[in-house]
Protein backbone atom coordinates (compact mmCIF):
# COMPACT_ATOMS: atom_id res chain seq x y z
CA UNK A 1 0.00 0.00 0.00
CA UNK A 2 1.12 3.26 -1.04
CA UNK A 3 1.78 5.43 2.04
CA UNK A 4 0.13 8.11 1.70
CA UNK A 5 1.93 11.87 2.19
CA UNK A 6 2.22 13.76 5.70
CA UNK A 7 1.61 17.17 5.43
CA UNK A 8 3.11 19.06 8.17
CA UNK A 9 0.96 21.86 10.06
CA UNK A 10 1.82 23.81 12.76
CA UNK A 11 -0.38 23.72 16.12
CA UNK A 12 -0.06 27.21 18.40
CA UNK A 13 -0.56 25.51 21.91
CA UNK A 14 -1.31 28.40 24.88
CA UNK A 15 -0.21 31.04 26.47
CA UNK A 16 -3.83 30.90 27.36
CA UNK A 17 -5.04 26.95 27.55
CA UNK A 18 -7.64 25.25 30.32
CA UNK A 19 -5.07 22.57 31.06
CA UNK A 20 -1.81 25.09 31.48
CA UNK A 21 -1.53 26.28 35.15
CA UNK A 22 0.65 29.15 33.75
CA UNK A 23 1.70 30.70 30.63
CA UNK A 24 3.94 28.95 28.16
CA UNK A 25 3.62 28.73 24.39
CA UNK A 26 4.35 26.14 22.02
CA UNK A 27 4.65 25.93 18.71
CA UNK A 28 3.96 22.15 17.84
CA UNK A 29 4.56 21.05 14.50
CA UNK A 30 2.67 17.98 13.75
CA UNK A 31 2.18 15.02 11.13
CA UNK A 32 -1.60 14.08 11.22
CA UNK A 33 -1.57 14.09 14.80
CA UNK A 34 1.96 13.38 15.63
CA UNK A 35 3.88 15.85 17.64
CA UNK A 36 7.41 16.12 15.31
CA UNK A 37 8.55 19.12 16.61
CA UNK A 38 8.21 21.48 19.27
CA UNK A 39 8.88 25.39 19.48
CA UNK A 40 8.43 26.62 23.04
CA UNK A 41 8.31 30.11 23.89
CA UNK A 42 7.84 32.21 27.16
CA UNK A 43 8.09 35.76 28.15
CA UNK A 44 4.38 36.66 29.29
CA UNK A 45 4.86 37.34 32.73
CA UNK A 46 8.54 38.75 32.91
CA UNK A 47 8.60 41.23 35.89
CA UNK A 48 12.25 42.09 36.30
CA UNK A 49 12.53 40.60 40.04
CA UNK A 50 16.35 40.09 39.41
CA UNK A 51 17.06 43.85 38.61
CA UNK A 52 15.20 44.94 41.98
CA UNK A 53 17.92 43.87 44.26
CA UNK A 54 19.95 46.93 43.12
CA UNK A 55 17.06 49.28 45.21
CA UNK A 56 16.01 47.28 47.81
CA UNK A 57 17.88 46.69 50.68
CA UNK A 58 19.32 42.88 50.56
CA UNK A 59 17.39 42.41 54.05
CA UNK A 60 14.16 43.85 52.29
CA UNK A 61 14.51 41.79 49.31
CA UNK A 62 14.18 38.53 51.14
CA UNK A 63 10.33 39.40 50.87
CA UNK A 64 10.47 39.95 47.36
CA UNK A 65 12.59 36.55 46.45
CA UNK A 66 9.61 35.24 48.64
CA UNK A 67 7.35 36.13 46.50
CA UNK A 68 9.23 35.31 42.97
CA UNK A 69 6.04 32.55 42.80
CA UNK A 70 3.25 31.38 45.18
CA UNK A 71 3.89 27.50 45.33
CA UNK A 72 8.02 27.89 45.81
CA UNK A 73 7.79 30.66 47.91
CA UNK A 74 9.71 29.07 51.18
CA UNK A 75 12.05 27.55 48.90
CA UNK A 76 13.04 31.20 47.12
CA UNK A 77 13.66 33.25 50.30
CA UNK A 78 15.43 30.34 51.82
CA UNK A 79 17.79 29.83 48.86
CA UNK A 80 18.68 33.47 49.27
CA UNK A 81 19.00 33.97 52.38
CA UNK A 82 21.43 31.20 52.73
CA UNK A 83 23.04 32.98 49.65
CA UNK A 84 23.47 36.16 51.86
CA UNK A 85 24.56 33.90 54.72
CA UNK A 86 27.27 32.01 53.13
CA UNK A 87 29.00 35.75 51.43
CA UNK A 88 28.80 37.22 54.65
CA UNK A 89 29.82 34.17 56.63
CA UNK A 90 26.93 33.84 59.09
CA UNK A 91 26.47 31.06 61.19
CA UNK A 92 23.10 30.33 61.58
CA UNK A 93 21.58 28.80 64.93
CA UNK A 94 20.76 24.96 64.80
CA UNK A 95 17.12 24.98 66.19
CA UNK A 96 16.34 27.49 62.58
CA UNK A 97 17.69 24.84 60.86
CA UNK A 98 15.77 22.57 61.63
CA UNK A 99 12.68 25.01 61.24
CA UNK A 100 13.96 25.65 57.91
CA UNK A 101 14.03 22.43 57.36
CA UNK A 102 10.30 21.33 58.55
CA UNK A 103 9.17 24.20 56.79
CA UNK A 104 10.86 23.36 53.61
CA UNK A 105 9.10 19.69 53.79
CA UNK A 106 6.03 20.80 54.01
CA UNK A 107 6.12 23.56 51.11
CA UNK A 108 6.99 20.02 49.11
CA UNK A 109 3.86 18.75 50.43
CA UNK A 110 1.81 21.60 49.41
CA UNK A 111 3.55 21.62 45.72
CA UNK A 112 3.58 17.84 45.11
CA UNK A 113 -0.13 17.13 46.39
CA UNK A 114 -0.86 20.45 44.13
CA UNK A 115 0.49 18.67 41.74
CA UNK A 116 -1.20 15.86 41.71
CA UNK A 117 -4.35 16.88 41.65
CA UNK A 118 -3.23 18.93 38.61
CA UNK A 119 -2.43 15.36 36.80
CA UNK A 120 -5.19 14.01 37.89
CA UNK A 121 -7.42 16.99 36.03
CA UNK A 122 -5.26 16.71 33.56
CA UNK A 123 -6.34 12.91 32.42
CA UNK A 124 -9.45 13.86 33.04
CA UNK A 125 -9.98 11.78 36.88
CA UNK A 126 -11.63 14.76 38.56
CA UNK A 127 -12.58 12.75 41.76
CA UNK A 128 -9.01 12.11 42.20
CA UNK A 129 -8.02 15.96 41.88
CA UNK A 130 -10.32 16.51 44.45
CA UNK A 131 -8.92 14.11 46.94
CA UNK A 132 -5.40 15.62 46.07
CA UNK A 133 -6.44 19.13 46.72
CA UNK A 134 -8.20 18.48 49.58
CA UNK A 135 -5.15 16.51 51.48
CA UNK A 136 -3.41 19.71 50.85
CA UNK A 137 -5.41 21.68 52.78
CA UNK A 138 -4.61 19.64 55.82
CA UNK A 139 -0.91 20.25 55.13
CA UNK A 140 -1.83 24.55 54.24
CA UNK A 141 -3.54 24.55 58.10
CA UNK A 142 -0.01 22.91 59.45
CA UNK A 143 1.57 25.70 57.29
CA UNK A 144 -1.02 28.59 58.58
CA UNK A 145 -0.62 27.33 62.14
CA UNK A 146 3.26 27.64 62.21
CA UNK A 147 4.04 30.82 59.96
CA UNK A 148 0.14 32.62 59.68
CA UNK A 149 0.29 32.54 56.31
CA UNK A 150 -0.89 29.87 53.67
CA UNK A 151 1.72 30.35 50.94
CA UNK A 152 3.90 33.00 51.59
CA UNK A 153 5.47 32.32 54.53
CA UNK A 154 7.95 35.03 55.44
CA UNK A 155 9.56 33.44 58.06
CA UNK A 156 13.20 33.32 56.38
CA UNK A 157 15.38 36.41 57.24
CA UNK A 158 18.86 36.96 57.29
CA UNK A 159 20.78 35.39 60.08
CA UNK A 160 17.47 32.99 60.81
CA UNK A 161 14.58 32.44 61.53
CA UNK A 162 11.16 35.01 62.87
CA UNK A 163 8.85 32.61 64.33
CA UNK A 164 9.16 29.11 66.00
CA UNK A 165 7.26 26.36 66.33
CA UNK A 166 6.32 25.45 69.63
CA UNK A 167 5.88 22.03 71.40
CA UNK A 168 1.96 22.18 71.08
CA UNK A 169 2.42 22.89 67.65
CA UNK A 170 4.41 19.97 67.10
CA UNK A 171 2.07 17.37 68.27
CA UNK A 172 -0.65 19.23 66.03
CA UNK A 173 2.04 18.72 63.18
CA UNK A 174 2.31 15.27 63.91
CA UNK A 175 -0.97 14.14 64.43
CA UNK A 176 -2.29 15.68 61.29
CA UNK A 177 0.73 14.63 59.69
CA UNK A 178 -0.65 10.99 60.27
CA UNK A 179 -4.00 11.44 59.48
CA UNK A 180 -2.57 13.02 55.95
CA UNK A 181 -0.31 10.11 55.54
CA UNK A 182 -2.96 7.94 55.84
CA UNK A 183 -4.99 8.91 53.12
CA UNK A 184 -2.50 9.46 51.29
CA UNK A 185 -2.03 5.69 50.39
CA UNK A 186 -4.99 5.62 49.14
CA UNK A 187 -4.53 8.08 46.88
CA UNK A 188 -1.01 7.10 45.75
CA UNK A 189 -2.91 3.35 45.24
CA UNK A 190 -5.20 4.67 42.99
CA UNK A 191 -2.62 6.63 40.93
CA UNK A 192 -0.07 3.23 40.49
CA UNK A 193 -2.90 0.95 40.31
CA UNK A 194 -6.20 2.18 38.54
CA UNK A 195 -6.73 1.37 34.68
CA UNK A 196 -7.39 4.88 33.30
CA UNK A 197 -4.87 6.36 34.98
CA UNK A 198 -2.36 3.78 33.76
CA UNK A 199 -3.35 3.88 30.09
CA UNK A 200 -2.49 7.58 30.43
CA UNK A 201 0.67 7.63 31.61
CA UNK A 202 2.45 4.27 31.11
CA UNK A 203 4.76 4.57 28.51
CA UNK A 204 3.96 7.85 27.84
CA UNK A 205 6.60 10.80 27.16
CA UNK A 206 9.67 8.67 27.91
CA UNK A 207 13.14 10.47 28.55
CA UNK A 208 15.96 8.60 29.41
CA UNK A 209 19.04 8.90 31.85
CA UNK A 210 21.51 10.07 28.99
CA UNK A 211 18.72 12.52 27.57
CA UNK A 212 18.07 13.93 31.15
CA UNK A 213 22.15 14.73 31.94
CA UNK A 214 22.47 15.93 27.95
CA UNK A 215 19.28 18.25 28.36
CA UNK A 216 20.52 19.59 31.95
CA UNK A 217 16.54 18.28 33.89
CA UNK A 218 16.70 18.29 37.53
CA UNK A 219 14.72 17.35 40.16
CA UNK A 220 11.66 14.52 40.49
CA UNK A 221 11.74 14.72 36.47
CA UNK A 222 15.30 13.60 36.22
CA UNK A 223 14.95 11.15 39.25
CA UNK A 224 12.15 9.46 37.54
CA UNK A 225 14.65 8.49 34.90
CA UNK A 226 16.96 6.72 37.25
CA UNK A 227 18.92 9.89 38.46
CA UNK A 228 19.53 9.40 41.56
CA UNK A 229 20.58 13.18 42.35
CA UNK A 230 19.10 15.35 45.36
CA UNK A 231 20.47 18.89 46.32
CA UNK A 232 19.37 18.02 49.80
CA UNK A 233 22.48 15.30 50.22
CA UNK A 234 24.70 18.67 50.39
CA UNK A 235 23.15 18.40 53.62
CA UNK A 236 22.40 22.09 54.02
CA UNK A 237 20.20 23.20 57.00
CA UNK A 238 19.23 20.13 59.04
CA UNK A 239 19.13 17.93 56.10
CA UNK A 240 22.75 16.16 56.92
CA UNK A 241 21.53 15.04 60.19
CA UNK A 242 18.46 13.33 58.89
CA UNK A 243 18.07 9.54 57.24
CA UNK A 244 16.81 9.60 53.60
CA UNK A 245 18.02 8.60 50.33
CA UNK A 246 16.74 9.95 46.77
CA UNK A 247 13.35 8.43 45.77
CA UNK A 248 14.24 7.25 42.14
CA UNK A 249 12.11 5.42 39.56
CA UNK A 250 13.92 4.25 35.70
CA UNK A 251 11.12 4.24 33.68
CA UNK A 252 11.49 7.81 32.91
CA UNK A 253 7.32 8.05 31.63
CA UNK A 254 4.39 10.00 33.35
CA UNK A 255 3.67 6.65 35.79
CA UNK A 256 7.36 7.00 36.88
CA UNK A 257 6.90 10.84 37.49
CA UNK A 258 3.60 10.26 39.32
CA UNK A 259 5.29 7.28 41.57
CA UNK A 260 8.15 9.47 42.70
CA UNK A 261 6.76 12.73 43.26
CA UNK A 262 3.91 10.82 45.53
CA UNK A 263 6.81 9.19 47.67
CA UNK A 264 8.57 12.02 47.94
CA UNK A 265 5.72 12.94 49.55
CA UNK A 266 5.65 10.07 52.33
CA UNK A 267 9.79 10.86 52.44
CA UNK A 268 8.46 14.66 53.71
CA UNK A 269 6.54 13.32 56.13
CA UNK A 270 9.22 11.19 57.42
CA UNK A 271 11.81 14.12 57.46
CA UNK A 272 9.48 16.37 58.95
CA UNK A 273 8.95 13.58 62.04
CA UNK A 274 12.52 13.25 62.01
CA UNK A 275 13.87 17.15 62.14
CA UNK A 276 10.81 17.48 64.96
CA UNK A 277 12.20 14.56 66.78
CA UNK A 278 15.89 16.02 66.81
CA UNK A 279 15.11 19.71 67.06
CA UNK A 280 17.25 21.48 69.44
CA UNK A 281 16.47 24.31 71.97
CA UNK A 282 18.35 27.57 71.52
CA UNK A 283 17.49 30.97 69.95
CA UNK A 284 16.03 31.30 66.61
CA UNK A 285 18.48 34.05 65.06
CA UNK A 286 21.85 35.66 65.18
CA UNK A 287 22.79 39.33 64.87
CA UNK A 288 23.61 40.31 61.53
CA UNK A 289 26.53 43.34 61.02
CA UNK A 290 27.85 44.93 57.78
CA UNK A 291 26.69 44.83 54.37
CA UNK A 292 27.62 41.79 52.00
CA UNK A 293 30.85 41.40 49.92
CA UNK A 294 31.91 39.21 47.38
CA UNK A 295 29.60 36.43 46.08
CA UNK A 296 28.09 33.26 46.30
CA UNK A 297 26.53 30.12 44.59
CA UNK A 298 24.00 28.45 46.67
CA UNK A 299 21.85 25.21 45.73
CA UNK A 300 18.44 23.74 47.09
CA UNK A 301 16.47 20.90 46.18
CA UNK A 302 13.10 23.26 45.57
CA UNK A 303 9.72 20.79 45.42
CA UNK A 304 10.12 21.10 41.27
CA UNK A 305 14.37 20.52 40.91
CA UNK A 306 17.17 21.71 42.11
CA UNK A 307 17.70 26.09 42.19
CA UNK A 308 20.24 27.83 42.34
CA UNK A 309 20.92 31.17 43.71
CA UNK A 310 23.74 33.50 42.66
CA UNK A 311 24.32 36.63 45.19
CA UNK A 312 27.07 39.14 44.04
CA UNK A 313 27.53 41.95 46.71
CA UNK A 314 29.64 45.26 46.82
CA UNK A 315 30.06 46.06 50.50
CA UNK A 316 26.60 48.47 50.76
CA UNK A 317 23.68 47.50 51.67
CA UNK A 318 22.42 47.17 48.10
CA UNK A 319 23.38 44.41 46.24
CA UNK A 320 25.05 44.18 42.78
CA UNK A 321 23.66 41.26 41.65
CA UNK A 322 20.63 38.13 42.39
CA UNK A 323 20.68 35.65 40.42
CA UNK A 324 17.93 32.47 40.37
CA UNK A 325 17.70 29.72 37.97
CA UNK A 326 14.75 27.60 38.58
CA UNK A 327 14.04 23.98 38.07
CA UNK A 328 11.13 24.65 35.20
CA UNK A 329 13.99 27.04 33.19
CA UNK A 330 16.18 23.64 32.86
CA UNK A 331 13.33 21.27 32.66
CA UNK A 332 11.85 22.86 29.70
CA UNK A 333 14.52 21.36 26.73
CA UNK A 334 13.58 18.12 28.35
CA UNK A 335 9.33 18.37 28.30
CA UNK A 336 10.10 19.71 24.19
CA UNK A 337 11.77 16.39 23.85
CA UNK A 338 9.66 14.01 25.65
CA UNK A 339 7.04 15.92 22.95
CA UNK A 340 8.64 14.87 19.68
CA UNK A 341 6.93 11.86 18.64
CA UNK A 342 3.83 11.43 21.33
CA UNK A 343 0.36 11.98 20.26
CA UNK A 344 -1.37 15.62 20.43
CA UNK A 345 -3.88 14.18 23.22
CA UNK A 346 -0.54 14.11 25.17
CA UNK A 347 0.75 17.54 25.04
CA UNK A 348 -1.32 18.54 27.83
CA UNK A 349 -0.14 15.91 30.34
CA UNK A 350 3.71 15.93 29.37
CA UNK A 351 3.41 19.46 30.18
CA UNK A 352 1.98 19.04 33.58
CA UNK A 353 4.25 16.46 34.07
CA UNK A 354 7.64 18.53 34.54
CA UNK A 355 5.83 20.59 37.14
CA UNK A 356 5.82 23.91 35.26
CA UNK A 357 6.36 27.23 37.13
CA UNK A 358 6.69 29.91 34.79
CA UNK A 359 6.17 32.58 37.19
CA UNK A 360 9.69 31.55 39.08
CA UNK A 361 11.10 30.53 35.15
CA UNK A 362 10.51 34.69 33.59
CA UNK A 363 11.11 35.66 37.39
CA UNK B 1 22.62 9.04 58.21
CA UNK B 2 22.36 9.93 54.67
CA UNK B 3 25.64 9.65 52.38
CA UNK B 4 26.33 13.66 53.26
CA UNK B 5 28.49 14.74 49.92
CA UNK B 6 31.58 17.61 50.45
CA UNK B 7 31.30 18.65 47.35
CA UNK B 8 33.81 20.98 45.73
CA UNK B 9 33.22 24.48 44.65
CA UNK B 10 34.99 26.51 42.22
CA UNK B 11 34.88 29.50 40.49
CA UNK B 12 37.72 29.45 37.88
CA UNK B 13 38.38 32.64 35.12
CA UNK B 14 39.46 32.00 31.98
CA UNK B 15 39.99 34.02 28.99
CA UNK B 16 36.96 34.38 26.15
CA UNK B 17 38.90 32.44 23.42
CA UNK B 18 39.21 29.28 26.07
CA UNK B 19 35.49 29.00 26.50
CA UNK B 20 34.25 26.62 24.04
CA UNK B 21 37.66 24.70 24.93
CA UNK B 22 36.66 24.58 28.38
CA UNK B 23 33.19 24.03 28.10
CA UNK B 24 34.49 20.62 25.73
CA UNK B 25 36.63 19.48 28.36
CA UNK B 26 33.73 20.22 30.75
CA UNK B 27 31.83 18.29 28.28
CA UNK B 28 34.26 15.09 27.90
CA UNK B 29 33.84 14.93 31.70
CA UNK B 30 30.45 13.83 31.79
CA UNK B 31 29.72 17.51 33.45
CA UNK B 32 25.68 18.98 33.25
CA UNK B 33 25.52 21.95 32.70
CA UNK B 34 23.51 23.74 35.57
CA UNK B 35 23.36 27.47 34.52
CA UNK B 36 24.82 30.22 33.02
CA UNK B 37 24.31 33.85 33.59
CA UNK B 38 25.84 37.15 33.27
CA UNK B 39 26.24 40.09 35.45
CA UNK B 40 28.24 43.64 34.87
CA UNK B 41 30.60 44.87 37.49
CA UNK B 42 33.07 47.97 37.05
CA UNK B 43 32.87 48.13 33.63
CA UNK B 44 33.02 44.80 32.33
CA UNK B 45 30.74 41.29 32.07
CA UNK B 46 31.25 38.51 34.70
CA UNK B 47 29.79 35.59 32.54
CA UNK B 48 29.17 32.39 34.64
CA UNK B 49 28.56 29.52 33.27
CA UNK B 50 28.06 26.50 35.75
CA UNK B 51 28.75 22.85 35.95
CA UNK B 52 27.58 20.01 37.85
CA UNK B 53 28.94 16.32 38.38
CA UNK B 54 25.82 14.56 39.11
CA UNK B 55 28.12 11.53 41.19
CA UNK B 56 30.12 13.94 43.77
CA UNK B 57 27.63 16.72 43.55
CA UNK B 58 31.03 18.88 42.65
CA UNK B 59 30.03 22.42 41.20
CA UNK B 60 32.58 24.31 38.74
CA UNK B 61 32.12 27.60 37.35
CA UNK B 62 34.00 28.96 34.53
CA UNK B 63 33.97 33.06 34.72
CA UNK B 64 34.94 35.01 31.55
CA UNK B 65 35.34 38.81 32.24
CA UNK B 66 35.32 40.71 29.11
CA UNK B 67 34.80 44.07 27.66
CA UNK B 68 31.15 45.32 26.80
CA UNK B 69 31.24 44.73 22.59
CA UNK B 70 33.09 41.49 23.18
CA UNK B 71 32.01 38.19 20.50
CA UNK B 72 31.44 35.65 22.69
CA UNK B 73 30.46 32.37 20.91
CA UNK B 74 27.93 29.85 21.52
CA UNK B 75 28.21 27.00 23.59
CA UNK B 76 25.23 25.55 22.19
CA UNK B 77 27.27 22.55 20.15
CA UNK B 78 28.32 21.03 23.22
CA UNK B 79 25.01 21.47 25.33
CA UNK B 80 22.15 22.21 22.94
CA UNK B 81 20.02 22.75 26.73
CA UNK B 82 22.07 26.52 27.23
CA UNK B 83 19.68 28.61 24.38
CA UNK B 84 17.56 29.80 26.69
CA UNK B 85 20.54 31.27 28.77
CA UNK B 86 22.67 32.64 26.02
CA UNK B 87 19.19 34.09 25.09
CA UNK B 88 18.58 35.56 28.52
CA UNK B 89 22.55 37.31 28.41
CA UNK B 90 21.55 38.59 25.77
CA UNK B 91 18.35 40.02 26.25
CA UNK B 92 18.77 41.47 29.86
CA UNK B 93 22.37 42.74 29.43
CA UNK B 94 23.47 43.33 25.58
CA UNK B 95 26.28 40.28 25.85
CA UNK B 96 27.05 39.77 22.34
CA UNK B 97 27.01 36.05 21.82
CA UNK B 98 26.83 34.94 18.64
CA UNK B 99 25.21 32.07 16.67
CA UNK B 100 22.45 30.90 19.31
CA UNK B 101 20.18 27.96 18.59
CA UNK B 102 17.58 28.91 18.95
CA UNK B 103 17.80 32.27 19.00
CA UNK B 104 14.78 34.21 19.78
CA UNK B 105 16.44 37.75 18.36
CA UNK B 106 16.14 39.64 21.88
CA UNK B 107 12.63 38.79 22.73
CA UNK B 108 13.00 35.66 25.07
CA UNK B 109 10.98 37.42 27.61
CA UNK B 110 9.55 40.15 25.45
CA UNK B 111 10.88 42.92 26.84
CA UNK B 112 10.28 46.17 25.05
CA UNK B 113 13.63 47.95 26.35
CA UNK B 114 16.65 46.87 25.09
CA UNK B 115 18.99 45.65 27.64
CA UNK B 116 17.35 46.30 30.89
CA UNK B 117 19.64 45.09 33.56
CA UNK B 118 22.41 46.83 31.92
CA UNK B 119 22.80 50.60 33.35
CA UNK B 120 22.56 53.50 31.04
CA UNK B 121 26.48 54.78 31.11
CA UNK B 122 27.67 51.17 30.00
CA UNK B 123 25.37 51.27 26.99
CA UNK B 124 26.93 54.00 25.55
CA UNK B 125 30.29 52.74 26.31
CA UNK B 126 29.04 49.61 24.63
CA UNK B 127 28.40 51.33 21.95
CA UNK B 128 31.34 53.39 21.58
CA UNK B 129 33.06 49.86 21.72
CA UNK B 130 31.27 48.60 19.12
CA UNK B 131 32.48 51.57 16.98
CA UNK B 132 35.88 51.37 17.36
CA UNK B 133 35.40 47.45 16.31
CA UNK B 134 33.18 48.34 12.99
CA UNK B 135 36.26 51.17 11.88
CA UNK B 136 38.96 48.30 12.92
CA UNK B 137 37.04 45.88 10.80
CA UNK B 138 37.92 43.04 13.93
CA UNK B 139 35.67 40.22 14.54
CA UNK B 140 34.60 40.21 10.73
CA UNK B 141 34.57 36.47 10.85
CA UNK B 142 31.75 36.35 13.42
CA UNK B 143 29.72 39.13 11.65
CA UNK B 144 29.76 36.59 8.52
CA UNK B 145 29.13 33.81 10.31
CA UNK B 146 25.90 35.98 12.20
CA UNK B 147 24.82 37.25 9.01
CA UNK B 148 25.02 33.68 7.43
CA UNK B 149 22.82 32.28 9.95
CA UNK B 150 20.41 35.17 10.02
CA UNK B 151 19.73 34.66 6.13
CA UNK B 152 19.66 31.16 6.41
CA UNK B 153 16.91 31.66 8.96
CA UNK B 154 14.93 34.42 6.89
CA UNK B 155 15.05 32.09 3.96
CA UNK B 156 13.64 28.68 5.88
CA UNK B 157 10.63 31.48 6.94
CA UNK B 158 10.00 32.38 3.36
CA UNK B 159 9.77 28.76 2.55
CA UNK B 160 7.27 27.96 4.99
CA UNK B 161 5.31 30.62 3.66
Amino acid sequence: MEEREKKRSVVPFGPQHPVLPEPIHLDLVLEDEKVVDVIPSIGFIHRGLEDLVKKRDFNEYVYVAERTCGICSFGHGLGYVEAVEKCMNVEVPIRAKYLRTIWSEMARIHSHLLWAGLMADAFGFENLFYQCWRLREKNLDLVEMTTGGRLIYSVNKVGGVLKDITPDMQKVILNNLSELEAELRDVYKTFMTDYSVQERTRGVGVLTKEQVHDLGCCGPYARASGVARDIRQLGYEAYGELDFEPVVSNDGDNYARCDVRLREVFQSIDLIRQAIAKIPNGELSVPVKGNPDGEAFIRIEQPRGEAIYYVEGNGTKFLNRFRLRTPTFANIPGMCETMKGCSYADIPLLVVTIDPCISCTER
Amino acid sequence: MSAKFTPKETIRVIEKDGLLREVMAMKSRGMRLSQACASYKDGKYELSYSFSDDKTLDYETLRVVCDLADRIPSIHDFYSCASFYENEMRELFGVKIELIEPDYHNKLYRIKAETPFLPEDAKAEQKKQEQEISLSGADSDLDLAQAAADEKLASGKKEEK
